[in-house]
């Protein structure tokens, strides 16, 4: 097997067994990005030459003795995580030169366990997008294609890059971030494993804010095993991030491959929305029944908030993103275009450095919390989202787990869906809602649809129960056995 | 409720984002178009309900009194697009 | 009697509410690490949290709580057990992140009251609306360029305490007591240092004025004036430019104005065509602030003796005036060394020496009672001798004199120089005999019936005996033989 097809638990028994050294794997990895970045866009800045110097460092540790969980593991940072020393953009334009003189928490902690980070991944400017297509950078394309059919389609968003970069064969794992389903949908979308922790699981020290009540980093790979390796390095208590949550990391891989005897799931009714496709309906059908064979019993549960969960989303989000993105003033850092006054300067900076989504979003929230307005908007949407907690805290009284489908369709083709900012809104309509109750959730490969894309199904957990999500994602996983490639990947490049 | 024109600008001043005249009516469509969306939550009874703040995991922690942080001047002017000296600068401000 | 202002149509009563921001004494800032002290080179206060990088996160000072509470304890004001932090978003060079953090909604401190005291000894009762927390802006220079303004963040994110007073303030002097009273408070708490030049306390001064009897009329904010006396002149001249306004028929404008010392008025800020709209929201990256009442009952069970309740105890243990007592309490310091001077002494004859010779003896050198020549040991040394008779009061101003040169104690000097009180009766007797003998006539006069002579003749004894003689023995060895 091809060492860019290597699950990260099988790379890493295999750098111990000596069976290849970390500089081959991580070069493996550098050739796959020199030969297909240029087409799929994954990433906007690549460390190839530091990647190979961290792998012969790995290497040393490994003739030592010394290597720890991720020692030599070539890993996709999504853009959005700060690097001390490297570009870090967020895909915007104001951005495009910063360099961050200091290491985001979660990609310190990948550092300390012995990660090579071999780039930073494509997202939607700011985070702000389902599909990949605001980035300042330019789309990244999904290596998947349908059936027959060329076009280039969208690797869902906002980690993008990382989800394409991972699923293609570009890196063993990357980081996402995920604020309304940004490491589910397109984990969904381009067939890979991606998990959203509880938040406050992960620090955000050192990732770019999009809206703080509800950014939360998390890990991308093409295994639940391979998740909770990540997972195990990425979280963790951090003083500097006042809404981290102090508890313990249990031992994620304990849970992977745990038995679910007796597991209660939950099927909320309300995910029958409209616009469901029949493909992923059938899919989710499957997935119950794994479950059931699994020794789960399967309850009905209401969730009756969960249709407000979007436009709640679309309130919430905005108004934090238009306080957050206020310090890109071309002052202190980021680009600055000159004006005669300071008002001038600030009106041309944002303007020039802002993509148009971006602009949108911020617009919105300035207005939504601005005078008179506070109260229908913001405040009231902070009351929907008491709510939607309610009905999730009600629920898992009764169950356990919830089983969903991750998005409404599968990918879709580049140029669909950009009219109405609406319509693109509405893919992440099952994944909004965890985040709005800040509930762990992950998404899972488990099939292939009708036009050979792959569907991903949602899993949804109680705070801090990552390890449930990841027992019973392994349960999908198997039943599933999902392991399909697709069609642009690194091994069908060379 | 519906943003006319002037509000529009009258936002977009707010957020220090220039905006040409130009822009004004795809703008005003596109923010009205998510405004009209969201009206959907008036029918959500919300009576009585508390708004969330945090997400309940957590209560405020804080820190000990001690000097850990600054002296870093360097990092601090590293990114500053026309520094001058130990100094950041804007246009001249007149007060 | 109220202070009134005469317009051409009748007379006006003026009300004022003053906004109090007092930088917290801490050692780093409010949500960061960096060093919150004036005077470092600039930019050098700095962490990337101050400078809002990206992905930076504010940590919460745990001690500029407990002297936001102090203070909320000193100004006998509710302290709310959960309170919260709000952004309040707008565009400004030196606000690094776009947004200050305020706490808007949810103050730490709520309804409390401060006591003043006017010179005609009227006590009022100036009503306290809230105290919060809040951040500190950056300082941005606009005379070290043509083109630029530059910009340093040292004070960016330091602690300040912003305390709103109920609009229950009459007159300037009022004004001035409450300010005073309230930086006498801070600085017994240890919470501020109330130093205005540096800035370390400000006020913005909201003036309106209206006729006896009518409900509030648009009031005027008088923003950052940086001196009690300016606060004072502002309000006085504000509140005259708005009786004009009003009696010539126009109507006061709610809006922000500045006192400009030299011209002595107020003017107009710039207005902006878009008034300010902060879109106040709670700060995301922080959670509510919740403190255990246990905390605050040991924050407050660790308090000083506030400056009200030491004055009662200063009438009552020492017997001395209230204005005394009001004078001694201003500082801690005074307070602390008057107590040590009036320890087993005589207190009142403390009190006149610290309120009197002492004060005037640090008003002329221009030394404050910290690094006062005579410490409270050396003049209570000197109150000893008194007490004992070793000097009598004559002595002991030219003995206070000496020791304020040379530092030196009371006895040494009394030694050195001799000064020791005469008491022995011989020779008060043979200087008697002496005066009496070379001033026969007025000895003469004095039998006649001239009794004011009696002064004269002790005057001569005291100067014959270079004022050490006890001035009660010599008047009776004078009785004796006259």
């Amino acid at each position: 097997m091809s060492l860019t097809e290597l699950t990260i638990a099988d790379a890493a028994a295999g750098l111990r067994a000596r069976k290849f050294s970390a500089v081959e794997l991580v070069r493996a990895h550098t050739d796959a990005i020199a030969a297909l970045n240029p087409r799929l866009n994954a990433y906007i800045t690549t460390t190839s030459d530091a990647a190979l110097q961290a792998a012969t460092h790995a290497d040393e540790a490994l003739a030592k003795g010394e290597a720890k969980p991720l020692t030599g593991i070539p890993l996709g940072i999504k853009d959005l995580f700060c690097t001390s020393g490297v570009r870090t953009t967020a895909a915007s334009n104001i951005l495009k030169n910063f360099v961050p003189p200091y290491e985001s928490t979660v990609t310190a902690n990948l550092l300390r366990d012995g990660a090579v980070f071999v780039g930073k991944t494509n997202l939607d400017e700011f985070a702000m997008g389902s599909a990949n297509i605001t980035s300042a950078f330019g789309p990244v394309e999904n290596p998947w294609k349908r059936n027959g059919d060329d076009a280039a389609l969208v690797p869902g968003g906002s980690s993008g890059g990382s989800a394409a970069a991972v699923a293609a064969g570009l890196a063993m794992g990357a980081t996402g971030t995920d604020t309304g389903g940004s490491i589910r949908q397109p984990a969904a979308y381009c067939g890979i494993v991606g998990l959203k922790p509880t938040y406050g699981r992960c620090s955000r020290f050192g990732t770019i804010a999009y809206a703080s009540s509800l950014d939360q980093a998390g890990p991308m790979a093409r295994s639940v095993r391979d998740c909770a390796i990540m997972l195990q390095s990425m979280a963790g208590f951090d003083v500097r991030d006042s809404t981290s949550v102090n508890c313990d990391v249990p031992d994620y891989s304990a849970a992977v491959g745990r038995s679910l005897k007796g597991l209660k799931v939950g099927i909320p009714a309300e995910y029958r929305a409209e616009g469901l496709s029949a493909e992923i309906e059938a899919a989710w059908q499957r997935g119950i029944e794994w479950l059931k064979a699994a020794g789960c019993e399967i309850v009905d549960v209401s969730l009756p908030h969960t249709k407000y969960g979007l436009a709640t989303y679309y309130i919430v989000a905005p108004a934090e993103c238009s306080s957050n993105l206020a310090r890109y003033d071309g002052l202190r850092f980021g680009e600055r275009v000159p004006g005669d006054t300071l008002d001038a300067m600030y009106e041309a900076t944002r303007r020039a450095g802002f993509g148009p989504e971006v602009r949108r979003r911020i617009m919105m929230g300035t207005y939504v919390l601005s005078a008179g307005y506070y109260d229908a908007y913001y405040l009231k949407a902070q009351k929907v989202r008491s709510l939607i907690r309610r009905d999730f805290t009600e629920s898992f009284q009764k169950v356990d787990v919830l089983l969903t489908p991750t998005a409404p369709t599968p990918a879709f083709a580049q140029g669909e869906k950009t009219d109405d900012p609406v319509q693109m809104y509405l893919n992440d309509i099952f994944t909004v809602p965890a985040s709005m109750a800040g509930m762990p959730a992950m998404s899972v490969p488990v099939g292939l649809g009708a036009t050979g894309l792959p569907l991903g199904l949602q899993l949804i957990g109680r705070p801090f129960d990552e390890e449930t999500l990841l027992a019973a994602g392994s349960a999908l996983e198997s039943a599933a056995g999902f392991t399909h490639r697709p069609v642009i990947r690194a091994e069908g490049a060379k | 409720m519906s943003l006319d024109p002037a509000t529009v600008r009258r936002i977009a001043r707010l957020a220090r984002i220039g905006i040409d005249e130009s822009d004004l009516p795809a703008l005003q469509g596109e923010l009205n178009g998510i405004l009209g969306w969201v009206e959907q939550l008036n029918e959500v009874d919300v009576e009585g309900v508390t708004p969330m703040v945090g997400t309940g995991h957590a209560a405020l922690r804080t820190r000990d009194d001690v000097v850990t942080d600054g002296n870093c001047r360097d990092a601090v002017l590293s990114n500053a697009p026309d520094a001058v000296g130990p100094f950041y600068t804007v246009p001249k401000v007149v007060e | 009697m109220s202070y009134t202002l005469e317009g051409r149509t009748g007379t006006w009563e003026i009300v004022v509410g003053l906004e109090v921001h007092a930088q917290v004494i801490s050692h780093s800032k409010l949500f960061s690490g960096a060093s919150a002290s004036y005077g470092g080179e600039p930019n050098t206060h700095v962490s990337l949290v101050d400078a809002g990088f990206p992905g930076m996160l504010p940590v919460l000072n745990h001690e500029c709580v407990a002297q936001a509470i102090r203070t909320g304890l000193g100004l006998r004001a509710r302290i709310n057990l959960e309170s919260r932090f709000d952004r309040k978003n707008y565009f400004y060079a030196d606000l690094p992140t776009g947004y200050q953090i305020s706490q808007f909604t949810h103050p730490i401190v709520g309804e409390g009251t401060v006591e003043i005291e006017l010179s005609d000894g009227t006590v009022r009762h100036i009503g306290i609306t809230r105290l919060h927390m809040e951040q500190d802006a950056g300082k941005s220079m606009h005379d070290q360029d043509p083109t630029r303004s530059f910009i340093d963040l040292n004070r960016a994110g330091v602690a300040l305490m912003e305390i709103v007073s109920e609009p229950d303030i009459r007159s300037p002097e009022e004004a001035g007591a409450y300010l005073r009273k309230l930086r006498q408070i801070l600085r017994y708490l240890g919470t501020c240092d109330g130093n205005m030049e540096e800035g370390s306390m400000r006020a913005d001064v909201n003036v309106s004025v209206r006729k006896a009897g009518e409900p509030f009329r648009t009031r005027c904010e008088i923003k950052n004036v940086n001196s009690i006396r300016y606060v004072m002149h502002a309000i006085e001249v504000e509140a005259t430019r708005q009786i004009e306004v009003w009696e010539d028929g126009g109507e006061v404008d709610q809006e922000t104005r500045l006192f400009d010392p030299s011209r002595n008025e107020t003017r107009s800020l710039r207005s902006k065509e878009d008034a300010h709209d902060y879109r106040y929201f709670p700060d995301p990256d922080l959670l509510p602030l919740v403190v255990e009442q246990t905390w605050v009952d040991e924050l407050e069970r660790a308090l000083p003796e506030l400056p009200d309740d030491k004055r009662d105890r200063f009438i009552k243990q020492y017997g001395i005036p209230r204005y005394d007592a009001s004078v001694l309490v201003a500082e801690q310091a005074i307070a602390d060394y008057y107590e040590e001077v009036a320890k087993g002494r005589d207190s009142r004859l403390a009190a006149n020496w610290v309120t009197g010779d002492l004060f005037g003896a640090l008003n002329r050198t221009g030394r404050s009672i910290q690094d006062s020549p005579i410490s409270a040991q050396a003049l209570g040394g000197m109150l000893d001798l008194m007490a004992d008779k070793t000097i009598n009061g004559k002595i002991a101003k030219e003995v206070f004199e000496d020791m304020l040169e040379t530092g030196d104690s009371a006895a040494d000097i009394v030694e050195r120089k001799g000064l020791k009180q005469v008491t022995d009766t011989g020779a008060i007797d043979a200087a008697v005999a002496d005066v009496l003998a070379r001033n026969a006539d007025k000895v003469e006069e004095y039998r006649g019936g001239k009794d004011r002579l009696f002064g004269f003749f002790v005057g001569q004894v005291m100067k014959a005996m270079a004022g050490k003689a006890n001035p009660a023995i010599v008047n009776e060895a004078l009785k004796k033989v006259l």
